[in-house]
């Protein structure tokens, strides 16, 4: 077994396991040795790769297997990694991981709940490591579905209608995206007859010259169906109410990773594959992006409930991930790469800590909290943490991937840039009153009689909030290690853009 | 003509002792509770003799052909068939028992299937015929089986009535395309139609013939009240074994005997493809009795079916049999699970489903296992079968209809994520309570659900129909 396909197999022997298994206690202790299983082979994976890539390798992709799948239509379950879908996967299991531990609590369908939250982890890692378009369809829609039951069974508040839009959403968005991966296999091999020689391997369409025509077809095709996913202003709607109605691991896990096959789509496929229809698009979405920015950043300020707050905050960051891509350089792609990064964790810790408060609070209304702070120093402190990590504060990861972002924007001197490029940043004055106002109304201010007897935090809350501040002060203080693995990535790719 | 060459016609020498046999044995044996396991067993045998190979070739003057791929067709038709038995047995021995109706019920449905052979295997319009009527008659009778029910006297009328219309354009076709050939042989008649109007006519005479067994839409009519009507066994049955051969002939009539007019049919079915999936799926998503949703679901996914059809090669018949295969699957678990919970419970509104994952928690998996094939959801088999029939529309350069065809599938997947939502979802202060399935059915649902887990995954499956779809 290659030490890609594990990261398929050992959720699928988690979730055989946990079908095995009786008694509540057990389903949690299986699920979480199946997610500590799966980091190790993430860091794992992290190691190796910088073995071989400090050993010499110059590969675009790394540890490749090629199965032939489908022989008739030339379908390969062809896998491999560089070093962006290496950083995904680690965030995916570390995700996972904190995950488990924050739901320690879920005592109803106990089972069902972890199976669910490992299906969906499957398919994320096998997203994130196929590279033939089948094979990445597949996964991503494996990913997609297990999120209606989650949201649905476990959810609180409108979570039928929540579910419901999500799923619809992003499986209307995978039609587009099913078409324009229509559009690059038969435009793979302009030396096809008939059905032969077509192939869906992204490698060998990057060396076809796909015409221009053809990809100003399919590229906005492509980058819809993948933005949909990533919270591209006006498909976004399904972020907030999803995000509201989930319960906290799924918020995180949703937030954390899903989110981010939008980003990496954009990047791997409609970027990757048909650079000159991005190019000739780039603008329309460069706009809708800086809208998506800036409008869900206005709209956090407006919330009331903690989920909606962080759920907009989410589409507003988000849209800096678009946003860096839209750029078309490689500083731009390098911010919006870490932003991916450093918003998975920051998204997933403040998620988890919602999760922590709703559980002792009952409330998710700001107005109706105050003096946390007080009663809950830990999670007080690391809720200010969390925000001040969003709003982009230097030593946290959220600084050096916006910084990025920006930088990679100004490099653009036209007009058009420049104004995008203004109010993208001016988002961030508005993140800072978002935060700072939940801050002050919750954690500050005179403490609330009813709230006094709060229990503290647990065990398994520490260690699955940690963990996640571990990462985004490790990007925070050492960019350049990530940045490195990531340029080494990029590299390849930019040089067919420019 | 010697013993060798009549044993290609094994399947339906097999399939004919065997109703002989059972004929036989429903007079002699008295306690009817054995008649139904004596039809499964013969049943069961003439499947497993049927998966021996059997040469190509030819009977009765080219009036009978047999390929490699009929004879798989017709096994995946023989698998078909038996798991509904075996879902079946628990019906006819709760509600056919007491009325002494339970050998008919078995020699029926094969009677039907046997017609459904002959009518795949012919290579001549009358044997087409003649085996169409002998697939038809039984099930009308089946239809109304129930005969204390209304609505089961009326499916019958209902299904008799529109298949009299059916045969009547059929026969019209046929007679038209034999005054323009000057013969019925399907080899002698390829290529020698011509272009004409008369000849649009007959094509298209010949179609609706074929439509109505499919329920294509413009010829659907009868189609929800009839599955509604009719008892689930025979339900299930035309939904899936009525559909597919239908489906099947309907493919080889038009790839092999009217390639001369293929422009005409490529735009009727590109029309027919997407009226039939937007009808099917509209009026699916209001229904709230599961036998008339089913109806409405088949006749989307005969739509998607006929996507294939646009592009006529290896391909092509490859998708559009492991999607029949696979559908077949996926519908049988579903009503096999709808028939269940309904004979047991006597439910088949979809808000009685509200919480029954937590009282019956294997049957509402089964249930979802088939609803998300349907759907297709990957990995689930029925997610291959779809995404062959897109890919071989886009060999064609038919992206719109692909586009059109997404969409559907996410209004379709909307209307199976409501049975999900009321199973799973929900909870009710009177669900559904905990029922105990026979061991037939907790076999023919269980394994037909793991097989739709694992089919799509597994290529060789598909590689094996591709290596015999070479018709042309």
């Amino acid at each position: 077994m290659d030490i890609l396909s594990l990261f398929v197999v050992v959720p699928i022997l988690t979730v055989i396991a946990l079908m095995l298994t009786k008694g509540q206690n057990n389903y949690r202790v299986v699920t979480l040795i199946g997610s500590t299983i799966q980091a190790g082979m993430a860091f794992n994976l992290l190691y190796q790769f910088l073995q071989l890539k400090s050993g010499g390798n110059t590969d675009v992709m790394v540890f490749t297997q090629d199965y032939v799948w489908f022989a008739p239509f030339n379908i390969h379950y062809l896998i491999g990694v560089d070093g962006i879908s290496v950083l995904m996967i680690m965030l995916t299991t570390i995700i996972v991981l904190t995950g488990t531990f924050i739901s320690w609590k879920v005592n109803d369908l106990t089972k069902e709940f972890f199976i669910s939250l490992i299906v969906l982890a499957t398919g994320v890692y096998g997203f994130f490591i196929s590279l033939d378009l089948f094979t990445m369809f597949v996964f991503y829609e494996i990913a997609v579905i297990p999120m209606y039951l989650l949201i649905g069974i476990w959810g609180t508040g409108p979570r039928e209608y929540s579910a419901m839009k999500l799923t619809l959403m992003l499986m209307g968005a995978s039609a587009l995206l099913l078409v324009s991966i229509f559009g690059l296999y038969m435009n793979s091999n302009p030396d096809a007859v008939g059905m032969t020689g077509l192939t869906f391997n992204i490698l060998e369409i990057k060396n076809v010259v796909i015409p221009e025509s053809v990809q100003i077809i399919f590229f906005p095709l492509a980058f819809i169906g993948f933005a949909v996913i990533g919270a591209l202003f006006p498909f976004h709607t399904w972020s907030p109410d999803g995000h509201a109605s989930a319960p906290t691991a799924v918020s995180m896990l949703h937030a954390g990773v899903l989110m981010k096959l939008g980003g990496y789509g954009v990047f791997r496929i409609a970027m990757y594959l048909m650079p000159q229809g991005a190019h000739y698009w780039a603008p329309l979405f460069m706009i809708l992006a800086v809208i998506g920015v800036s409008y869900g950043a206005l709209s956090a300020i407006k919330q009331t409930d903690l989920k909606y707050i962080n759920a907009y905050s989410s589409v507003s960051h988000l849209g800096l991930v678009l946003l860096g891509l839209l750029m078309m350089n490689e500083i731009g792609w390098r911010g919006a790469m870490l932003q991916s990064l450093s918003h998975g964790f920051i998204t997933a810790l403040f998620f988890a800590l919602i999760g922590i408060i709703y559980g002792r609070t009952h409330t998710r209304i700001v107005a109706k909290m105050g003096g946390l702070m007080t009663i809950m120093p830990v999670i007080g402190a690391l809720y200010v943490i969390a925000g001040m990590a969003n709003l982009g504060l230097p030593m946290f990861s959220g600084f050096v991937a916006e910084m990025n972002i920006f930088v990679g924007a100004f490099e653009h001197p036209d007009l058009f840039h420049r104004i995008i490029t203004v109010i993208a940043v001016s988002s961030i004055v508005v993140t800072a009153v978002y935060i700072l106002r939940v801050v002050g109304k919750m954690l500050m201010g005179p403490v609330m009689d009813e709230y006094k007897d709060l229990p503290p935090i647990t065990w398994y809350e520490k260690t699955g909030t940690f963990i996640l501040v571990l990462f985004s002060v490790l990007i925070g203080i050492l960019p350049f290690f990530w940045i490195d693995i990531i340029d080494g990535a990029i590299k390849p790719f930019i040089q067919g853009i420019i | 003509m010697n013993w060798n060459t009549f044993l290609l016609m094994r399947h339906e020498i097999v399939l004919a002792i065997a109703i002989l046999i059972l004929l036989l044995a429903d007079i002699f044996i008295n306690d009817k509770k054995k008649v139904g396991i004596v039809a499964i067993t013969l049943f069961a045998i003439h499947t497993v003799i049927g998966l021996f190979p059997l040469e190509t070739g030819t009977l009765f003057g080219e009036m009978f052909i047999t390929t490699p791929l009929i004879a798989a067709f017709k096994n995946i038709l023989n698998i078909g068939v038996l798991l509904i038995l075996l879902i079946s047995v628990s019906w006819v021995n709760t509600k056919m028992l007491p009325l002494k109706k339970v050998g008919e019920f078995y020699i029926l449905m094969m009677s039907s299937l046997l017609g459904m052979f002959y009518m795949i295997s012919s290579g001549h319009f009358l044997m087409l015929y003649i085996g169409l009527e002998l697939a038809t008659l039984p099930v009308a009778a089946l239809a109304s089986y129930d005969v204390f029910n209304r609505k089961s006297s009326e499916a019958g009328i209902k299904l008799i009535l529109s298949a009299a219309l059916s045969s009547g354009m059929l026969l019209f076709g046929i007679t038209i395309m034999y005054a323009l050939s000057g013969t019925l042989y399907f080899s002698e008649m390829a290529g020698n139609v011509g272009y004409s109007y008369l000849s649009i006519l007959g094509l298209i005479m010949v179609f609706s013939g074929m439509a109505f067994k499919i329920s294509l839409v413009p010829f659907h009519f009868w189609t929800a009240d009839v599955y509604e009507g009719a008892p689930t066994p025979v339900t299930n049955y035309l939904s899936v074994i009525s559909k597919g051969a239908a489906v099947f002939m309907l493919m080889i009539l038009l790839f092999k005997v009217f390639p001369d007019l293929q422009w005409v049919w490529t735009y009727l079915l590109y029309g027919i493809s997407i009226l039939t999936m937007v009808i099917g799926n509209f009026f699916a998503l209001r229904q709230k009795n599961l036998q008339r949703f089913m109806a409405f679901s088949s006749i989307a996914q005969a739509g998607f079916i006929m996507m294939a059809f646009l592009s006529a090669d290896q391909l092509a018949v490859s998708a559009i049999i492991y999607f029949v295969a696979i559908y077949v699957l996926s519908n049988i678990v579903v009503f096999g699970a709808i028939q269940l919970i309904g004979i047991a419970s006597g439910k088949w509104h979809m808000d009685d489903y509200n919480g029954l994952y937590r009282t019956n928690p294997n049957i509402s998996l089964a249930l979802m296992v088939g609803l998300f094939s349907l759907a297709g959801i990957p990995p689930i088999a029925g997610f291959f079968g779809k995404f062959f029939l897109y890919t071989v529309a886009a060999s064609q350069g038919y992206y719109w209809l692909i586009f059109i065809a997404v969409v559907n599938v996410t209004i379709s997947l909307y209307y199976y994520l409501l049975v999900i939502r009321a199973a799973f979802l929900r909870q009710s202060d009177n669900p559904i309570p905990h029922f105990k399935s026979d061991i037939f059915a907790k076999i023919g649902i269980g394994i037909a659900s793991l097989i739709l887990l694992g089919l799509g995954i597994y290529s060789p499956f598909y590689d094996y129909i591709n290596s015999l779809s070479n018709i042309f």
